[in-house]
């Protein structure tokens, strides 16, 4: 009998919490899988933590709900010389605390960006010197002629200098100073943004509220609270948006896709991300560090890097493990890159006897082993992408042993500090700067002792004319003779076979029925374009 | 008895240094913290001169006594990722998984005790093979699979309860709690009963395996032969005598429960200290994840003590023999 009770009395305590909240209208609340790193708008340069912070800082120049770029606390620009670019900045702008936006703070801003513990010194690096004409014009000079200056621009955040210098935080805060100096701005905001902070609880909630003195009146949104809660389990994420605790989570799992469409309320939105992903072999080395070849390095051979290139079947991935949501790529860089060309973008032909004739000729006729490096929570499904390419090597005798693990453990294998550990890896690239220069500097330039260059060509690949167009790309202001340069190198790239482009792959966001949000290339969510119903 | 808690004592701080060393040890094999502290443009020049700063560079065992020096002195250093004093993050984390594990273990114990007895005075009853059945699940079950079926069942199909969060939390002083709200009693509802299954079910079985030993005694007989009523004799006799060896298996168990909150804790998306503690495993977050070791090691020591003195006041015979 008191067990009975006990039961029914769970039971109703269960049914008491039925009672479901109602939804406040303006408070967009959403979920990514990780927390921004800092709110220190110059102490890492990676995506979420850029974007969720665009929202409360603001560049000279910013991106649009189509990656074009838009005058943000710049109004415009002329290009003096052509290392000299003069800036007329907004003149109505205050700071959430009030005080005035002027010239001083975008020189001390780039000051900031500079200092040692700064994650944007690259970004930092693209300025010579910032001549301060008065309040509201500036000189900024560049090192070099530089074509893609502007995009350069769109990741340097402007802080408060009388803000900062009151506060203590007048250098970027690196993980190693945290505590000391500079790490008041860590927990602290001041920007100009249409976003203030509320509060924060690192990995557990972020409050936004509406910034009324925006100086830009017409920005789309009409939400006034923003909740970021970090949910790093998919299922758990999934889960939140489909009980209609969130109005919008990202990334969803591609394989939820139709369980969301099915579902009342919500909607899977995919869309095309400027990430390629692609595969990548060690051209570098002799012997192959990890391989069955002894004495000879079998990726040298550019008819074994066409092999493999003709033995994967993007198309089969992309329809089985991607659901159908991936762009097959020719190139390295993606459509939405400035840069790109269509005409050149045709992926590799799918051709298994091809392969193994290409194989054969390289005397390589039965085959041979090789280690894949893969990461297994970096990308959409990249461990069963590496799956999939092992068993499409395997049809064509190359046997692969696949080592999948954790972004932290293959980043650490594979990238410079332990000298490019790997034989064979696949990794996905988006080029910072939406830019092709970008790609070339890190991924198709010939690495140099120091690291400077190449630091993400982890296979090695080296071609000096690619170099040289390489330079010419860095440097050149006039578009045609750019995209020329751009093009024969992408050529060479194919010849060479120096890489194998696999795909873009999907951006992929779970939203409730009539929120509409900007999904942008990048990945990134602009609050400014967030309509609530 | 002062001797006896010294040595313990003593013998604590030993465990506590062979958990930090053997966790320092394994710290080597997850990875790089600088691969995820820096964006994808930080040259390797950058990265090598924060690795340097952050004393990443060292041998093992100079690392591992600036940690313990630092510990010693409640500094448990700065976490790498969110940049605050790891210490302060525990403090915040902890209310969390301490309210979850104590619903917990309440819960366990207010469903477990009733079912055990009642599956021990009732052996054949459907009821009870039932209990036996529906426990057998609970303990083969990972906790990992009932949280995602509840959430499906209580938050996306009926949607109920919260699948994820504490709700809204009340700060008092230094700690938070969901217990004055609504939202964070019903957020606490599928977590909590989340991590109190296994246990629960541990308490069923043991109860129930306990109690017909005592059912089977000599004073129990002797109780019924008085013609005492059925119910003193299973309440008053029988479940006494039965919670003494259970006490001190509950007890190391509420350590677990704060361990192993960890599962729990990432599929409800709890903020606690194992949510902490998986998301530091994540970004290769050492001084989290040395604190966090350490401060699980305490806990444990701690309540194998409080159950070693549990011992000496309870059964008399080991005071004798002393």
């Amino acid at each position: 009998m008191k067990m009975k009770s006990l039961i029914i009395a769970g039971v109703s305590a269960l049914a008491l919490g039925g009672l479901s909240l109602p939804a406040t209208a303006q408070t967009f609340k959403f979920a990514f899988q990780a927390d921004a790193g800092s709110l220190d708008p110059h102490a890492l340069f990676e995506t979420f933590t850029i974007g969720l912070l665009a929202n409360i800082y603001e560049p000279l120049v910013a991106y649009d709900r189509d990656m074009v770029k838009v005058p943000r606390l710049a109004t415009d620009w002329e290009i003096v010389s052509p290392t000299v670019w003069r800036f007329n900045l907004r003149q109505d702008v205050k700071f959430q605390n009030g005080n005035d936006f002027t010239a001083e703070d975008v020189l001390f801003s780039w000051e900031r960006m500079g200092s040692e513990g700064s994650d944007l010194k690259s970004v930092a690096a693209t300025i010579k010197n910032i001549t301060i004409i008065d309040d509201y014009t500036i000189e900024i000079e560049t090192p070099v002629p530089n074509p893609i200056f502007l995009n350069d621009l769109t990741g340097m955040f402007i802080m408060d200098k009388e803000w900062s210098v009151a506060n203590n935080t007048t250098e970027a805060s690196s993980p190693a100073d945290a505590g000391r100096d500079g790490s008041f701005a860590t927990s602290n905001t001041n920007g100009t943004g249409p976003f203030m902070l509320e509060s924060r609880q690192p990995d557990v909630k972020t409050v936004l509220v509406r910034y009324d003195d925006h100086w830009n009146t017409d920005i789309a949104t009409n939400v006034q609270t923003v909740e970021f809660t970090p949910i790093g389990q998919a299922a758990t994420r999934v889960a939140a948006l489909l009980s209609g605790q969130i109005d919008m989570v990202y990334p969803v799992p591609v394989q939820d896709w139709d369980r969301l469409n099915n579902s009342d309320g919500v909607n899977a939105l995919a869309g095309p991300e400027a990430r390629t992903i692609f595969l990548g072999m060690d051209q570098s080395r002799d012997e192959l560090l990890y391989s069955s070849v002894k004495g000879a390095n079998p990726f040298k051979d550019p008819r074994v890097r066409h092999a493999f290139s003709f033995a994967i079947d993007v198309n089969a991935i992309k329809e089985t493990i991607m659901r159908g949501a991936a762009t097959p790529a020719g190139l390295m860089w993606a459509p939405q890159i400035q840069g790109f060309n269509a005409e050149a973008n045709t992926p590799h032909p799918f051709d298994p006897d091809k392969a193994r004739s290409l194989l054969a000729d390289a005397g390589y006729a039965d085959g041979f082993t090789v280690t894949m490096d893969c990461p297994n929570d970096r990308y959409v499904n990249d461990e069963k992408i590496c799956q999939a390419v092992a068993g499409m090597l395997a049809k064509v005798g190359v046997t692969i042993d696949l080592l999948a693990q954790p972004k932290s453990l293959y980043f650490a294998k594979v990238l410079a500090q332990s000298g490019y550990d790997t034989s064979f890896y696949l990794l996905g690239w988006t080029p910072g700067t939406m830019d092709v220069q970008n790609v070339f500097s890190f991924l198709l330039a010939c690495r140099n002792e120091e690291g400077t260059v190449g630091g993400f060509n982890l296979g090695g690949y080296c071609n000096a004319r690619v170099d040289e167009l390489g330079e010419i790309i860095a440097s050149e202001t006039d578009v045609d003779i750019r995209q020329a340069a751009i093009d024969e190198a992408a050529q060479i790239l194919k010849a060479d076979a120096g890489y194998i482009p696999l795909f873009q792959q999907p951006l992929s966001w779970g939203v409730r029925d009539g929120v509409s949000v900007a999904q942008r290339a990048d990945n990134v969510l602009d609050l400014r374009n967030v309509v609530m119903p | 008895m002062l001797f006896f808690i010294g040595r313990r004592l003593y013998q604590a701080v030993l465990v506590m240094l062979t958990v930090a060393l053997i966790a320092f040890a394994m710290f080597q094999y997850v990875g790089d913290p600088v691969a995820n502290l820096a964006g994808q443009e930080t040259t390797l020049a950058d990265r090598e001169l924060l690795k340097e700063r952050l004393g990443l560079n060292d041998p093992v065992l100079i690392q591992f006594g600036r940690f313990i020096a630092n510990a010693v002195q409640g500094d448990f250093g700065i976490s790498y990722r969110m940049r605050v004093p790891v210490r302060d993050l525990i403090a915040e984390r902890f209310p969390a998984t301490l309210e979850l594990s104590i619903m917990s273990a309440f819960l366990a114990l207010l469903v477990g005790i009733p079912m055990g007895v009642y599956t021990a005075l009732n052996r054949d009853s459907w009821l009870s093979r039932s209990f036996m059945t529906l426990s057998l699940i609970g303990i083969s079950l990972p906790t990992f699979l009932i949280g995602i079926f509840l959430i499906l069942f209580f938050g996306v199909m009926l949607q109920w309860l919260p699948t994820f969060g504490r709700g809204e939390v009340v700060d008092l002083g230094w700690w938070s709690t969901g217990m004055l709200t609504s939202s964070g009693w019903r957020s606490m509802i599928m977590p909590a009963i989340t991590l109190a299954i296994f246990q629960m079910t541990l308490i069923v079985r043991l109860i129930r395996a306990e109690m017909l030993e005592v059912l089977r005694t000599d004073y129990i007989k002797f109780a019924r032969a008085r013609g005492l009523s059925e119910r003193s004799i299973s309440f008053s006799h029988a479940l006494k005598n039965t919670l003494v060896p259970v006490i001190t298996i509950i007890g190391l168990q509420i350590g677990s429960l704060i361990a192993f909150a960890i599962i729990t804790e990432s599929v409800f998306q709890w903020p606690g200290m194992g949510l902490l503690f998986i998301q530091a495993i994540g970004e290769v977050d050492i001084p989290i994840m040395s604190a966090y070791l350490l401060l699980i090691g305490f806990v444990f020591v701690v309540i194998n003590l409080i159950v070693d003195i549990l011992y000496y006041t309870i059964d008399p015979r080991l005071r004798v023999e002393k």
